[in-house]
Parts: C-alpha cells; structure tokens; sequence
C-alpha cells in the first residue's frame, strides 16, 4: 500500500462508455450496479414530505419581505379564525424555549456569534427569516392562512457589500458590529518573498453567492407519544442534528429519534441544524400532534444555506523563471446575517489550500468574515476548497501569461513531484501521495492538448469571431474529514471520527450499520462491496442500514468527502474483528490453534487438511450458542470506531477547451477531459458518476449560477427560472479517466471523491474563457461568465 | 365542489376536489401515489412529470379538475408485474441516478421524447430533457440512458 505507483486505469469513457471489470472474485473494483436503484427507479421511496402519521398537520411559515426591520407587531389572531387552521404563533409566543441555532466552529477568541433565533422576536435581518407560523390540517389551509397574519416592520437599512459593512459608518447587522473574526495564518516570511521579486501578480477575485439547490426541498415531519420525539428530515446530520437537537430544546438527546429516510441529495446544503427543524419539534411538543413542514422551492431558495460568497486578494511573488516565491490572500468572506452550524468554518477549510499542488517558502492567509443581511452562507460542495483552488488555478494562469510561458509548464515547475511524498506543503499539511505528472500526461494525450493549441493559434492568426480558450486545473483538495485531533486544534465543536457495525444474521447474511448517511452517493452498493471481500460472503448477501438514530447509534454523517475514507475504513475494521472473534470458534469447532487457520473465500481452513467452517456456519454455530469456547460470547458481531491520522488528498487535471463568440459573449464548452486521482476506488461506476456531477456543478459556478441580491437585500433568483441550474442541453458530454495512486492514510487506500470534480472544474473553465480573450487584453471575467459580461468586456476593450 | 373521475394507474378513482388542487397533490396526498416527487413550484424541475393521457405532462403546473376523464401513469405504475420498464432498467445499468429525486420525471420525460424520435442522437436527448433538471449526475449517464433504452425499445417493437 505504500508503494506509489500511479496506475493507469484506462477507463475512456467517452469513447466506450463501458468500464472493465477487475479480475477475479474480487468487490473491491468492480462496477457493481448499485442496490439503492430499484426502489427510486420505481417511486417505492420514503421522501419526507411522503410519510404521513394519523393526525398529522401542516406547518408553513410567514416569512419577512424586508431585509433588515424591527418587528414592531405580530397579529395572528385572522389567521386561527380561518376553518382548518389549528393554531399560529409569532416569534415571540416561542422565545422562551426556542433557544438560539447553534454555530459549532468558533475559529477565533475573539469571534461574535449573535444570537439566532429560530423565529425572530423582536428583528429580522434577511429576508426570508421565519417571523411566524400557522398550523393547519392540509397544506392549501396553511397556505390561505398565512396571507392573513399581519406583520409590522419598521425598516432598518441593509447592509449588501461587505467592503461598505466594515466601513466605521455603516449600519450595523448586529450590535457588536458587522466583523464576525478576523484569522491570519503565516508561514515563512511573505513581505521577504515579495520584496525584489522579479514577477509579483496581484488579483482580486470573486466567488459569487450560490444556492446549493439539491433536487428535493427540505422537508420535516415531528412526532411525540408525550414521553419520546421522533423528527424526520432531509437531513445529511442525522446524529449531528440529534445532539444539537437536544441541546438546543432541551428534549434530553435520550429521547429523541432522528430519522433521515431518503434524502434527495445535500451538497452540504443539509449539513445544518435549521429553523424549521427546532420549530417542528417544539410544535409538536406543544400541541401533542405530528406536524410536517415542507418547502417550497422560492421559500428554499430564500432560506437553504447559501454557498461561497467570498473577494479574494492574491499576491503572489516568482522568480523570473516561474518558481513561485511566495503567496499571500487576503480574504472577505460573507457570512450573512447569523453564524450558522459551520459558517465561519467554511473558509478556514481553504485556509491551507490557496497553495495548491504547488511548493513555495512563504505563505500568508488572512480572513475577515463579516455580517451582512442576507442569508447565511456555510457549507456548499467542496467548503472553501473550491474558492481556494479557483484563486491558485487562476492565479497560475495569470503567472503564465505574464511570463509568456504555457500554463501547463508555469504548473509543472512548481508542483510537487512524485517522488517528494508524502510532502509537507508551506501551509503546514501533510500531503499523503501523488502523481500529478502522470494525470496530467494522461489529461494532456485525452485532451489533444497541441493540436488545439494550434487550432487556436490559427483562430487568433484568422481573428476568427469565434476565439478558442484552453483551461488547464491542476487541483489537489482535502477529504476525509476529519482527524478529531486535527479538529480539536481548529476548535471545531466535534470529532471526525465515524463508526461501523457488522453482525452476522443466524442464517449466513450480513447487516451493516454505518455512521454515515448517505443522500445519492451509494453507500450501500459500496459498503457491500467492502464487507463481501472482507468476510468472503455473496455481495448480495449483505445489507447495509443507516440514518436512523434508533438503528444507526452512533454517527458522524455524510460530508467533506468523508464517508468511505472514514466510514468505509471503520466498516472494514469492524469486519476484521469479526473475522478475528470467527477464527476463535473455527479452531475450537476444528480442534485446532487459531493460528492453524487460513481464512481465504469466506471459510476457515486447517492450514494442510480439508477441515473447513465457512462463515456462515460459524455464524449459525455463534446463533445456537451450544458449543462455544471459553470467553466467546453467543455472537458473531462487532464495532468499530476509526479516526485517521490525517486527511486525504485527492488531486488530478482537468482540461476545458472553450469557444467563446466575440460577437454575442456566448461561452461554449466544447469538449472537457478529467484525469482525477482519488486513490484507489471500491465502484469505478460510482466514482464516475461523483466525478460527472461535481464537474457540472463546478461548470454551473463558472458559466450559470448566481444568487443576486438587490440593494435593497431582495433576493431576485428565488425561482429555477431565475436561478440558472444548468440542464442537460446547457453541458457537454465529459471525458473521464483517471489515475491510482493509494492513499496511505488508511487500509483502503481510498482518498474521497463527492467534491473533487466541483472544486476542479471551475477553474478549468473560467481560465479556458480567459484564455480565449486574452489577445483581447482581458485578464479576468467575474463569475457567472455570463454572454453579457462577456460582451461587455470585449466592449470595453475595443473602447 | 367538482367530482373528477381519474384513472391512476390502472386504477379507477372518483374524487371530490377543490378547483384549485394540483395533480400532483391529488397524486401524492389523496391517492397515495408518492412516487412522483415535487421539485419546484415553478414548472422548472421536470420531477413531477407523468403520463397524462399518453404524454408527459408536469403534474405541478396541471389542475386536478383538468385530468377528469383523463388515464395517468405515473413512475409506480410503469413496470408490468414488478418488473422494470426498459428504460427504467437502462437508468439502472447506465448508473444514472444518484440520489433518484429527479428520476421518476426524468423517466417519464425519456419515454415521451422516444414517441418523437425512437433513435434519438445525444443532441436530441439533451435538448428534449432540458424541462428536467437533475443536480446529481451532470447528465452524462442520463443520456447514455435513454440511449440504451432507446434501443432496447426498439428491439421489444421489432421483437414480435
């Protein structure tokens, strides 16, 4: 496992659209078809907003039109007079026990967490904030009744830029003032570096405000027997949600249940302890009947968790011949109105990231988070990673532009060779393994990287309307969140560990329980593939359950790529003990030493005989309990709980080639190669369909998305119709491969894939449509490149 | 209010309903049918699309009174005695879901875009799902998909 060999896969899926099969009876590797399909195929699915319970009512909440008011009346008596409706409260029939939305990842000392309350009291400070609610018996009720509360504001201004937020004379979000904290982080002495170098480059960029927008809204149903609580949600954090649950309403965490049943993906957007979650359950305590709520898409644009949302200020110093000296970033990161559970934590995980793949002396980071009344911002696919490899993958280009020098050869004599792992990068972290030169080899001959390069010369020689740019992203990020101990350093509020159960049925099969709680990734096709090499037993012969707090007790969930680095290790773990409690009862079935035993096809053998027990007798055998051995328990089970060393890091290269038309500003991706490492693989279809999607979504930053506010703090893209998520006819089909280099942080050798194609691709393409206009002396398009903003900006160079 | 007379699935309702209950509500909260999910409130996600009489309708922006007389199929009763439709199964093999929100209008949209075009190239697939939008797989699978399912269609119509 140690040895770090980059193997090529030779999965060309563009061209086949087959993957090969390992040899063999090995899982591990082969492109099972998963198990979660056939009841999402056929609509046999358990959404939230499917279940019902006898009783149940409907919740919907008034939610505020203004940005930034005081709430200077409520009025919910129309409302309660309105047939079908139940009840209705204001903020304030709930401010005693509503308690305040927990921020768990103080990054600083000094750091302000206001107060949030799940519905605002006395103040609203984005719009969409929850001011009320009405309980009905069906949703069209709830609907009518909210029309007929009545709301009094009086208007404060809204705070939107965050530049003008930090000015001494702007309003304030919040008393103590607009600065949620202020982080700097050095290493190596930056100002030397910068001093006399021959190319310093300065950028400022902008990561755009982004809406996660997974396809199904959230939804959340609340039950109680008077004694117990039962909440359902689409949630990625079942027991995260469970602890912050019990410590935010006082339910003690004993009798509380939280059940995530199929949840129509996250993106981080449902990594989050929300309003609507805390108010269910507290309805339901307070009128002893279930109550759902579930959101409308505008109502979920307005109130999910926005993304990104960060100006970034680079500064890099090199030498002459492209060697990067130094870095230094300076980042302003909008928090919105209110901490949520990992707000502020969101650009300290790009913190050590701005560096990339590549090696330099001296670095500096420094972050300011700042208030501003919209919506919170907090974790979005990838969480400060994508930001900061968007600004070294830009930045890189700009270094190759200024020294006249290809960008793939600015990035080869900087990033870290093969041979250099694992490799302690400026930034203080440990990158495990790597081989960025065979990715990009391999991306580069996918790619036909000389021909286009020719093909747009020739454009640029003709002055072709129709210009090509090549976008190169040569990324490495960090997964498998996370080390606890590493955790406990950045004062994060919880470990990183995650947890797996194996027990053997009485008959043979296998039930796995996970920690982790999957929302589309597969976890269950993957798990089993994991337990079935492990122990021997038919893939089909194992199940895997999850998301229930009541099933699954003990749990860290699904995100930052942590699952199968961290959930899958402890599964495996926990199979290995099981195998080791099995070999006891072998040999005292057999009559022989434990260490007589092989254990190959899921049997023990008498190393020599032909005396054997399969597993599943000895799971029979542990079942009837009439002839166990000393000290072994009528069992065949076991637990595990694994918490790494370190992170993961993934990394591969990325191409996009671009055809950007000069006279309308249309941006085309014309084709785009992906070469990703992410270690070795357990579902190469699986891994391609995570690198397939992340790579839209990462496209969607680039060319589509963007949450826009007005001066006022009205969020105008509320709908799917004004927030642009990208359809099959807006993407090209993308050609993947990959390399394998194992990690050597875990037994596995897996590294983590659900953010790599976003935090990639994004770059890839915004450096392709730069690259297309840079004969135009145009270095930057802000983010969406928009055909306006890019018309503009030829506009403005031809002026 | 209006009686409608709905046949869902095969199977024949009558219903008392509000003039302004969507089909999809009708579906999923009076019937029971909550295979097809709801995905927007703006006609943009393409998740709650169905059969509406033969052709795939998007069951969020049709009126409960506007299927009366009407026969809807939705994504629970596409396979015949449990098993899958092919296209259902092509989603299966090509891998293209992933967290499968979007899926059952995916599916409904694929097989009402092959009455057009029973061999449709991958631009034709692109463009005639473009009303449903998926966020999980970036689409690649979804179109090798309805390839495939394409052509196993194809053969079942020229299989006897």
């Amino acid at each position: 496992m140690t040895e770090l060999d980059a193997g090529l896969v030779g999965e060309q899926i563009a061209e086949s659209g087959q993957i090969s099969e390992p040899d063999g009876a090995r899982e591990i590797g082969r492109a099972r078809r998963r198990k979660e399909d056939r009841r999402l195929l056929t609509g046999h699915t358990r959404w939230t907003d499917n279940l019902q319970q006898p009783g149940m009512l409907h919740v919907m909440f008034v939610r505020s039109p203004m940005a930034h008011a005081r709430i200077t009346r409520v009025d919910v008596s129309a409302a309660r007079d309105l047939p079908g409706v139940v009840a209705a409260f204001s903020g304030r029939d709930f401010a005693d026990e509503q308690g305040s939305l927990p921020c768990a990842w103080p990054v600083s000392e000094d750091i302000v967490i206001p107060d949030h309350p799940p519905m605002a009291v006395s103040q609203v400070r984005y719009v969409g904030e929850a001011v009320a609610c009405v309980i009905a018996t069906d949703r069209y009720r709830a609907a009518d009744a909210l029309e007929a509360v009545e709301v009094d504001y009086e208007p404060l201004p809204a705070v939107m830029d965050m530049n003008e937020a930090l000015a001494p004379d702007s309003p304030k979000v919040h008393e103590a003032g607009n600065k949620a904290f202020s982080v700097t982080i050095t290493s190596g002495d930056v100002e030397a570096a910068l001093r006399d170098a021959p190319v310093v480059i300065d950028r400022t960029y902008v990561q755009q405000r982004l809406i996660p927008s997974a396809m199904e809204p959230r939804a959340v149903l609340a039950s109680t027997d008077g004694d117990t609580f039962t909440l359902w949600s689409s949630t990625q954090i079942p027991h995260v949600l469970r602890v912050m649950l019990a410590v935010t309403t006082g339910i003690p965490e004993h009798r509380l249940r939280v059940i995530a049943p199929d949840v129509g993906g996250g993106f981080g957007s449902k990594l989050q302890v929300t309003a609507e979650e805390v108010l269910c359950l507290l309805l339901t305590r307070r009128l002893g009947v279930p109550v759902k709520w579930t959101e409308s898409r505008s109502e979920g644009n307005l109130t999910v968790h926005h993304g990104r949302d960060q100006i970034q200020h680079l500064t890099l110093a090199a030498e002459a011949d492209g060697r990067i000296r130094g870095l230094r970033v300076r980042l302003l990161a909008d928090m919105g109105a209110y901490l949520m559970l990992v707000t502020p934590g969101i650009p300290m995980l790009g913190a050590s990231m701005f560096n990339g793949i590549y090696k330099m002396d001296a670095y500096e980071f420094g972050c300011t988070g700042v208030f501003t009344t919209k919506m919170p911002t907090d974790a979005y696919r990838g969480a400060g990673r994508p930001e900061a490899t968007f600004a070294i993958e830009r930045i890189m280009d700009e270094l190759a532009a200024e020294l006249k020098m290809d960008p793939v050869e600015v990035r080869r004599r900087n990033w870290i060779g093969h041979e250099e792992f694992p490799y302690t990068t400026v930034s203080g972290l440990t990158y495990d393994s790597g081989n960025y030169e065979a990715a990009t080899d391999r991306a580069l001959a996918l790619f036909g990287y000389d021909k286009l390069r020719a093909e747009q010369a020739d454009r640029r020689d003709r002055r072709d309307p129709v210009q090509l740019g090549i976008g190169v992203s040569t990324y490495t990020e960090m997964c498998g969140l996370a080390p606890s101990r590493m955790l406990g350093m950045a004062n994060y509020g919880a470990g990183g560990w995650e947890h797996g159960s194996v027990r053997m049925l009485p008959t043979g099969k296998v039930e796995v329980i996970t920690g982790t709680s999957p929302h589309g990734q597969g976890h269950v096709t993957a798990w089993s593939q994991i337990v079935a090499d492990s122990l021997g037993v038919p893939f089909d012969d194992v199940t895997v359950l999850h998301g229930d707090t009541a099933i699954a007790h003990k749990g860290m969930d699904t995100y930052g790529s942590r699952s199968l680095v961290i959930g899958g290790v402890a599964v495996l773990q926990a199979c290995e003990k099981v195998k080791a409690k099995a070999r006891k009862l072998a040999a005292h079935l057999l009559e022989c030493s434990p260490d007589d035993l092989e254990f190959d096809g899921g049997a023990f053998t008498v190393r020599g005989t032909g005396s054997a027990k399969t597993i599943q007798e000895l799971a029979f055998a542990a079942f009837t309990a009439h002839d166990l051995p000393e000290g072994v328990e009528a069992r065949l089970d076991s637990d595990a709980t694994f918490d790494p060393d370190n992170y993961s890091f993934p990394h591969g290269t990325h191409l996009c080639a671009v055809e950007v038309d000069t006279e309308t500003g249309q941006a085309r991706i014309r084709s785009y190669v992906a070469v990703d490492d992410v270690g070795r693989v357990v579902n190469p279809l699986i891994v391609r369909g995570q690198v397939h999607g992340g790579i839209a979504q990462g496209i969607a930053q680039a060319l589509f998305e963007e949450a826009v506010y007005d001066a006022d703090g009205n969020l105008l893209t509320t709908t799917m119709a004004d927030y642009l998520l990208p359809s099959a006819a807006d993407l090209p089909d993308f050609t993947t491969d990959r390399t394998e280099t194992p990690s050597t942080g875990n037994p596995l050798g897996v590294k983590g894939v659900g953010e790599a194609g976003t935090i990639a691709s994004t770059p890839a393409v915004v450096n392709a449509v730069v690259d297309a206009l840079r004969p135009y002396g145009i270095d930057d398009i802000r983010m969406p490149c928009t055909p306006e903003r890019i018309w503009r900006a030829l506009e403005g160079a031809r002026s | 209010m209006p009686r409608i007379a709905i046949t869902v699935d095969g199977i024949k309702h009558e219903e008392d309903v509000e003039p302004r209950l969507l089909l999809v509500h009708l579906l999923r909260d009076r019937l029971g049918r909550t295979g097809t999910p709801v995905g927007c409130d703006t006609t943009n996600c393409g998740a709650c699309t169905v059969m509406l009489d033969g052709r795939s309708v998007k069951s969020c922006s049709v009126l409960a009174v506007q299927a009366d007389g009407c026969d809807v199929v939705t994504i629970e009763g596409l396979g015949a005695n449990g098993s899958l439709h092919p296209m259902q199964q092509a989603f299966h093999e090509e891998h293209a879901l992933q967290c499968g929100y979007c899926t059952p209008g995916m599916v409904m949209a694929a097989i009402d875009l092959l009455r057009d075009d029973p061999d449709p190239s991958e631009e034709t697939i692109r463009r005639g799902l473009e009303g449903n939008l998926c966020r999980c797989t970036g689409y690649c699978n979804i179109v090798r998909a309805v390839r495939r399912g394409a052509q196993e269609m194809g053969q079942a119509v020229r299989t006897p």
